[in-house]
């Protein structure tokens, strides 16, 4: 009858909503639990002799047959579940044919536009995959470092007051729709940064990522009528790239990325950490051979749940980003698609063809598999690397 | 050896040499210093520059300085230290910078009749006009989805942490992991697929609730089972000692011990759907009259209203700086405070309802 939650290798790992505070007042509660047991229904067995079933008014077999149906509730809710994500995959297969079969798989991947209404219908994966990928690298690229940073800062930092209360926030901040994320993006940062964004094509136009240039729609540089020279934009011609995007992304998963490695970095053994100051290290250095470490796991969890969050990231990139169907390595020119973007932002029209629907279950589908495929190895990981240390 | 052990000299030997107290201020003064001096050298505009200079210097001055005088390891430990600090800035700044530019533009829109009139026959460049369809469709679908998902998600969780063991308990737990990251966008195509092509309905408010609650079951399950886990097993076994039947023993010892921490996570994890946008596009599609049944008909929502407001359902917004900007932002606003007041009160509660002490 004994239970074995807790001793799976797999069910370790904190969500970033059980914050240290619930933990404490949960944990600091139950200490008191007898009083908790002894109350109601259960108190009366002191009363009533020896201990038995009979005490609550129920028989033996009324017992096995209250708890199979309990364990069938519980059983049948786990089951449901996996029938929810088996069923997702099914339908989205299923629906996505019509679209699917409509070119030949090789044009439906390297093809860089979205016209499934157009006869015949020519659309194609590969600048919103493009899209998505460098969005979600950016945001990775940027965000996570700030994240692991801010994890450390509240949990070996800050004050031990001011810790809880910057948890507090962090998570707070995990909770704000992304709505909002890219009305901010589009209204205050986007305007915001086109300095920034001319900036790094006036000094670093050297490196091809940053060589903004006004482009005609083979995508080569526009030259000026009398010296032949390279046009350049001007300021008001920046604005929504693929490194903005990354940018917001990058704001949006830091408070989620951040929380899982707090929680991860204070659970870091005192013993580790004191071996390390009784060793002479410094602050850092005793982060370093004893928090990161053990923390590394945990990391990995988070950085793998953030990136799942940037790639699947549908409101806040559709407003920040100008729909293109190009690939264009060029991160701060206008210009930019993602999966999810696309199926927002393309919805409203797609009920006017045959293909409209098939193709963005389509671009859906494929969102399905890359989300799928990154957590699959973030928990391999995590469990292999569970096995190595335990 | 001897002589040199004084009072005096005693901690320079041991110690080894350390910057003063007041040296991270200096550096910061004599930072902020040099970047003023190459704004005007430079003529730049606006602060930005001259800020993010002055941080940089201010990181260069200071290790330069405690390289000279501490030495490599010290240095590093500096560095390290002020490269931590700058990454809680650089976190803390974007996220203080958006709450204070939605409140600063949604706040004017807020007024008693913006909260009790829908948007029925009020164009994007008419004044008037209010959230009250939105916020009835809004509150109506998350409280379907919570009625939805998190009976399933706390079962769920009550068999991972009572009787889970074995291949299925194993796929339980990868799965919800799993589907902790489907993006919403997915979970709302899949609904559509399910509920719209597949029966052949039309959109409905509930059908987003559906939606909602695909993304509301993994998290409910995940923190559930963190909760159910706290309960120490003493409880439990104390209770079969008694005698007592394990539903019993789950339903009367285990659940209410771990209340207030299932009603903190019951609500963390509806406010974390609240928001949500994407599957609400595909499913409730958005009208600008009060329609109380989430049955049947669109139904408004208050994210749906945002992204109506802007323009971006119609594909045609109103002149800029128009009313609609004013009502999108005020929407918006009221989300967020929305989602705020269900997490500042899943702590309320979980406070008021954590197991007392004698």
């Amino acid at each position: 009858m004994a239970t074995t939650g807790g001793t799976d290798p797999m069910t370790d790992e904190r969500p970033p909503d059980a914050t240290s505070e619930h933990d404490e007042s949960v944990r600091a509660g139950v200490f008191d639990g007898p009083e908790v047991a002894t109350s109601g229904s259960v108190g009366t067995v002191h009363a009533g002799g020896p201990p038995t079933a009979d005490a609550f008014g129920i028989s033996g077999s009324s017992v096995r047959r209250a708890d199979r149906i309990f364990l069938g509730l519980a059983a049948g809710s786990g089951a449901f579940l996996l029938v929810v994500m088996a069923a997702i995959a099914a339908f989205l297969i299923w629906k996505a044919i019509p679209a699917l079969t409509a070119q030949s798989p090789v044009a439906l991947l390297s093809t860089q536009s979205w016209f499934p209404g157009a006869t015949p219908p020519v659309f194609g994966i590969a600048a919103i995959f493009f899209g998505t990928v460098m969005s979600a690298f950016i945001a990775m690229l940027v965000g996570v470092p700030i994240a692991v940073g801010v994890a450390l800062f509240i949990s070996h930092y800050a004050a031990r007051r001011a810790a809880t209360t910057l948890g507090a926030i962090v998570d707070l901040l995990a909770a704000v729709p992304s709505l909002v994320f890219g009305m901010w993006g589009l209204y205050f940062l986007i305007p915001k940064t086109q300095g920034f964004q001319m900036w790094l094509a006036d000094y670093f136009s050297w490196i091809p990522l940053f060589n903004a240039k006004p482009r005609d729609a083979n995508g080569n540089p526009v030259l000026d009528g009398a010296t032949g020279a390279p046009l350049a934009l001007t300021a008001q011609q920046y604005g929504k790239s693929l490194l903005i995007a990354g940018i917001v992304l990058a704001i949006m998963i830091i408070p989620v990325v951040s929380a899982v490695c707090r929680e991860v970095f204070l659970q870091v053994p005192t013993e580790t950490k004191d071996a390390a100051w009784a060793l002479g290290s410094t602050k850092w250095e005793m982060i370093r051979t004893a928090v990161l470490p053990f923390g590394r796991a945990g990391m990995i969890s988070a950085a793998m749940l953030g990136l799942g969050r940037a790639l699947g990231e549908t409101i806040a990139v559709a407003l920040v980003l100008n729909s293109g169907f190009k690939i264009n390595w060029v991160l701060n020119e206008v210009g930019g698609d993602t999966f999810a973007s696309t199926i927002a932002l393309k919805f409203g029209e797609a009920s006017g063809s045959k293909l409209g629907i098939p193709a963005l279950i389509t671009a859906g589908l494929f969102l399905f598999a890359i989300t799928l495929i990154v957590n699959t190895i973030a928990r391999l990981i995590i469990a292999r690397k569970k096995e190595f240390t335990a | 050896m001897t002589a040199t052990l004084s009072r005096r000299s005693a901690p320079s030997q041991l110690v080894g040499a350390r910057l003063p107290k007041w040296a991270p201020l200096v550096a910061a003064a004599v930072a902020i210093a040099i970047a003023i001096g190459l704004r005007f050298l430079f003529s730049w505009t606006g602060w930005a520059t001259t800020t993010v200079t002055a941080g940089v210097l201010f990181v260069l001055i200071l290790t330069a300085w405690s390289f000279s005088v501490e030495g490599r390891r010290r240095a590093k430990d500096r560095f390290a230290s002020t490269m931590i600090y700058a990454c809680f800035v650089a976190a803390v700044v974007p996220l203080v910078l958006i709450l204070t530019y939605i409140a600063i533009r949604g706040f004017p829109a807020l007024s008693v009749s913006f909260f009790t009139h829908s948007m029925n026959g009020v164009g994007p460049d008419d004044d008037g006009g209010g959230l009250y369809h939105a916020l009835i469709g809004t509150l109506q679908q998350v409280t379907i989805a919570a009625v939805i998902a998190l009976p399933i998600g706390i079962f769920t969780a009550i068999y991972l942490v009572e009787y889970g063991r074995g291949a299925f308990a194993r796929a339980v737990t990868f799965f919800v992991d799993v589907m902790t990251g489907i993006p919403s966008i997915v979970a709302g195509l899949f609904v559509f697929t399910f509920l719209l092509l597949g029966l052949g309905m039309r959109p409905f408010g509930a059908a987003g609730s559906i939606a909602l609650a695909i993304l509301m079951m993994p998290v409910a399950v995940r923190s559930s089972e963190e909760m159910l886990k706290l309960v120490p097993r003493d409880l439990r076994e104390a209770s079969y000692a008694l005698g007592v039947p394990k539903w019993r023993t789950i339903l009367k010892v285990v659940l209410p011990t771990a209340l207030s921490g299932l009603i903190t996570s019951a609500l963390l994890a509806v406010a974390r759907v609240a928001g949500e946008t994407a599957p609400l596009i595909l499913l409730t599609g958005y009208v600008s009259q009060i329609n109380m049944n989430p049955l049947s008909g669109q139904q408004a929502s208050l994210p749906m209203m945002v992204w109506d407001q802007l323009g971006k359902r119609t594909g045609n917004s109103g002149a800029i700086g128009g009313p609609w900007e004013a009502r999108a932002w005020g929407a918006a606003l009221t989300l967020v405070l929305l989602v705020l007041i269900l997490n500042v009160g899943a702590r309320v509660l979980a406070y008021a309802f954590r197991p007392k002490a004698k």
